[in-house]
């Protein structure tokens, strides 16, 4: 079965054409502002290593546009905040634990209106339906477009959500609602946060999905697209555009899977540079280690399953200030072939000085003759710097530790680093994220509390509600296996009431089993 | 009296769900709420039972019910500082301090919200030592001191004053009743406690404690030291046990989470540990190795962070570790209300320090 990957980043867009399990080509192309050139681009090198796209079963795209809009505070939406809960939760409103820089450009605003649910489904209060309309209005007057909604126990009951989502969508123009009860899981806060993360990506994911499609389609492959999400499975690319924050992660998850499948490595430090951010893992027993609990994205809190990771503003087309003392977080991204003075540009740039140190040969040498000894020995010890203190942070143990760098931009990282006893770089590991994308499978998630039921009974209803969602999500029903269950009774509340957390994987559909049983692609509404 | 820092109310935050003991509920949200407090340039003292006269009022509070329902409700300053206004309208007279009831967990955060809105000094002390399920074990209780009256409020505005119960397992079965109604969840202001009371029958110190415990985790982290040593140097504790989790096995009865995990270690050997939402006996080759009233607390083995009864699951690494038990609850009384027998062991207690 041949596969195509694909990781569009900041700065390049890489593609692999795997078969069964083995790379058969890859290629590393800049990445277009429109997104589409450079997929299509990548796609076009690799047709010449294809007999036809007929054979090609799936493209699964991965890009680390979310992470990079939200590590770097730029194309956010503002949005509004709808709490449904007052007058409970009214202490810690929304935004109330995010970093300051990224509240000022998201937060266009909260209101928190009486209504939810309690632990068994019944109602708290009713839903204030007058006061939701007046927030609508109100939204509406402050030019607002994307609303976040959360209500108290959504995750069981989500008809208030709902309800407001109708509110909204009557008094709003073309207003794009994202309900809390689609992201799932229980902690109202964390749900919340990922809701207002997800509002304020939806219309970058929007630019990007379509962008995707539209390289697809002139392409002239036939193959189903998908995109990869945060814990290394994927969603059909609809599904994925109306929830961004599923992706948020997947760029760094794609390295970290591809790279621990390229190395073979149980144990190790894993550092993934871009072309605008470095990511720092940590494999073990070949696996991306799981964040316990709570996972922060750019600072803000959340429940996703996902690698637990350090990203940092460091990589290939980092800004470097004319005298060497800053580097980064604001990178060239996909300008890097314009901007960057080894390209004739005017902005001195991490590939610059690694260049002109002889690290990477990319562009033209002598463009960059003239930068002194004094400022490359510079910017490298910070780099360097950088490097060690990020790799010492994800380490669950001191001494020294194996580190894999993939990655475009590994060329950053030295050969000798303090606590590593060496550094492994592997073939196509400038594409290890591609990698990682083309050996995606599809999952569906159930985080939900059943109360009088039998355990079995309520494990079965769990595993059924997971099966459909990722069935919903592309997955082949008859290849589904359950990977992931647990259930915990809840200490005092009444009725036997258990939470119960499932997970299911499977296989991409194949294009032919889609279009013989009909089934369709549901559209979430956000 | 002095005033608490900021950094040390973070401190307390990770101290307290270590002394949780596997139970009590994260301290994440009273963190918050205190850290906006602190922003609006409030702040809260902190006095040593000593410092109480015989005859001052003292109020004691607590959150009660179930920690998940706090994750969807989160938690209010104002609410708990509310159960104390209803309780001071009550008896008619002001409270001269506050103090809460279980340092283990959420509930430690609980006094410091009150004081911030009251405007009263916090007690360095409580009456558990750590976390426990039920009204009953306390020090207060082992002491025969009265159980009523309690005040029970929730965010709507409802609010229940139990007057009178005829011992400590009356207060808990009516006061768990009206926490049920109320969504399983209840900011609580317990029986009142004088100053000679809490000097007699309060367990000292509980809060400088947990920050103690706190500040030696964050520490060891930042260094890359082990926590799980600093934790035992910090507390005098006994390392008991490293393994891998290889089964858990829970039931809801009675409204309490009630289970048993076994832990694998390095070769044949394994453990078990028995809970009712705090750990409770740990069981080595069908004989007890360690038990209630000493603090078991089960460690993440790479991060020392705590791991809770609720979400222990298999194939984690854990450390099991014990750190000694509040002196009150040594004593044949204490035991009675705390001990194995307590929770339904026919074992006696046997300390791990002896």
């Amino acid at each position: 079965m041949k596969r195509i990957g694909i990781d569009v980043g900041g700065t390049n867009t890489d593609a692999v054409l795997m078969t069964d399990g083995c790379v058969e080509a890859a290629v590393k192309v800049p990445t277009t502002p429109d997104v589409t050139g450079g997929i299509l681009h990548a796609i076009g090198r690799l047709r010449r290593r294809m007999r036809d796209g007929a054979e090609i079963a799936g493209v699964l795209i991965g890009t680390t546009h979310f992470t990079n809009a939200v590590v770097q505070r730029r194309d956010l939406t503002r949005i509004a905040a709808i709490r449904i809960g007052a007058p409970a939760t009214a202490a810690l409103p929304p935004f109330c634990d995010w970093p300051a820089d990224l509240a000022t450009l998201v937060d266009g605003g909260s209101w928190i209106i009486e209504g939810g649910h309690e632990f068994d489904g019944r109602p708290f209060l009713p839903l204030d339906i007058a006061r939701a309309r007046q927030a609508a209005r109100e939204i509406r007057a402050r030019d607002l477009r994307y609303v976040a909604v959360t209500s108290m126990f959504s995750s069981l009951n989500p008809a208030h959500e709902d309800a407001v989502a109708e509110i909204l969508c009557e008094e709003i123009p073309e207003v794009s609602v994202t309900c809390s009860h689609l992201l799932g899981g229980i902690g109202l806060l964390e749900r919340e946060n990922a809701t207002l993360l997800n509002a304020s990506l939806v219309a970058l994911a929007r630019r990007i999905g379509t962008g995707f499609e539209r390289a697809l389609a002139q392409s002239g492959l036939l193959a189903p697209l998908y995109m990869t999400q945060n814990d290394g499975t994927v969603a059909t690319a609809t599904h994925a555009s109306t929830l961004p924050v599923f992706s948020i992660a997947s760029g760094p998850t794609n390295s970290m899977r591809g790279g621990a499948y390229l190395s073979n490595l149980q144990d190790a430090i894993v550092i993934d540079v871009g072309g605008t951010t470095a990511d720092f893992g940590h494999l073990r027993s070949g696996f991306p280690r799981q964040a316990n609990t709570v996972v922060h994205v750019g600072g803000v809190r959340t429940l996703f399953r996902m690698p637990d990771l350090v990203s940092i503003g460091l990589g290939g087309g980092s800004l470097v200030s004319p005298d060497g003392m800053a580097i980064g977080p604001r990178s060239v991204g996909y300008r890097l072939i314009e901007d960057a003075l080894v390209f004739g540009g005017n902005r001195l740039t991490a590939t610059d000085v690694a260049v002109a140190a002889g690290l990477a040969e990319i562009g033209d040498r002598s463009k960059v003759a003239h930068l002194s000894p004094t400022l490359i020995e510079g910017v490298l010890a910070r780099v360097r710097s950088m490097i060690e203190t990020n790799a010492d942070r994800v380490k669950i143990q001191a001494g020294d530790a194996v580190l894999l760098a993939v990655g475009g931009g590994s060329f950053l990282v030295p050969d000798r680093l303090e606590g590593v006893s060496r550094v492994v770089r592997v073939e196509h590991g400038g594409c290890a994220n591609a990698v990682g994308a083309a050996i995606a499978q599809v999952s569906g998630e159930v985080d939900q509390v059943f109360q009088g039921l039998e355990r079995a009974e309520a494990i079965s209803r769990a595993r059924a509600l997971a099966e459909h969602r990722a069935v919903d999500a592309g997955a082949d029903s008859g290849s589904l296996s359950l990977v992931e269950v647990e259930d915990t009774p809840i200490a005092y509340l009444p009725g036997n009431a258990l939470r119960v957390r499932v997970k299911v994987v499977g296989d991409i559909q194949s294009v032919e089993r889609r279009s013989s049983d009909g089934s369709e692609i549901r559209h979430h509404h956000t | 009296m002095r005033e608490l820092r900021a950094e040390e109310i973070e401190a307390l935050a990770v101290g307290a769900w270590i002394l949780g003991t596997g139970g009590g509920g994260s301290p994440y949200h009273g963190l918050l709420n205190m850290r906006r407090l602190y922003r609006e340039g409030v702040r809260v003292r902190l006095i040593g039972p000593q410092a109480l006269a015989d005859d001052d009022n003292v109020a004691v509070v607590s959150n009660m019910g179930a920690p998940l329902v706090t994750q969807e409700r989160l938690t209010d300053s104002g609410m708990i500082a509310r159960a104390v206004k209803v309780m001071q309208e009550y008896l008619g007279r002001r409270f001269r301090a506050v103090m809460g009831i279980e340092i283990g967990g959420g509930n430690s955060i609980q006094p410091l919200m009150a004081a911030a809105h009251l405007g009263i000094p916090v007690i360095d002390a409580d009456a558990m030592g750590r976390a426990y399920p039920e009204a009953q074990m306390t020090s207060f209780a082992v002491g025969g001191l009265a159980p009523a009256p309690l005040v029970s409020v929730d965010p709507r505005g409802n609010e229940v004053i139990v007057t009178g119960a005829t011992n400590w397992k009356w207060m808990e079965r009516t006061s768990r009743k009206v926490c049920t109604e109320f969504g399983s969840i209840a900011a609580t202001c317990k029986a009142p406690r004088t100053g000679a009371e809490v000097k007699r029958w309060g367990i000292p110190m509980t809060m400088t404690k947990a920050i103690r415990l706190g500040h030696a985790v964050i520490e060891a982290n930042r260094s890359h030291q082990d926590p799980i040593e600093a934790i035992l140097k910090a507390e005098h504790g006994k390392q008991l046990f490293a393994g891998k989790i290889i089964e858990v096995e829970r039931r809801t009865t009675e409204g309490f989470l009630r289970g048993r995990t076994w832990i694998q270690g390095q070769g044949r050997d394994r453990i078990r540990i028995d809970f009712q939402n705090e750990w409770i006996v740990v069981w080595s080759e069908g004989a007890p190795l360690a038990s209630t009233p000493e603090l078991i607390c089960v460690l993440d083995s790479d991060t020392g962070e705590a791991i809770g009864t609720e979400m222990i699951r298999y194939g984690q690494r854990v450390t099991v570790i014990v750190l000694p038990s509040p002196e009150i609850f040594l004593t044949p009384r204490g035991l009675e209300h705390v001990g194995p027998r307590a929770f339904g062991y026919d074992i006696d207690f046997c300390s791990v320090f002896a």
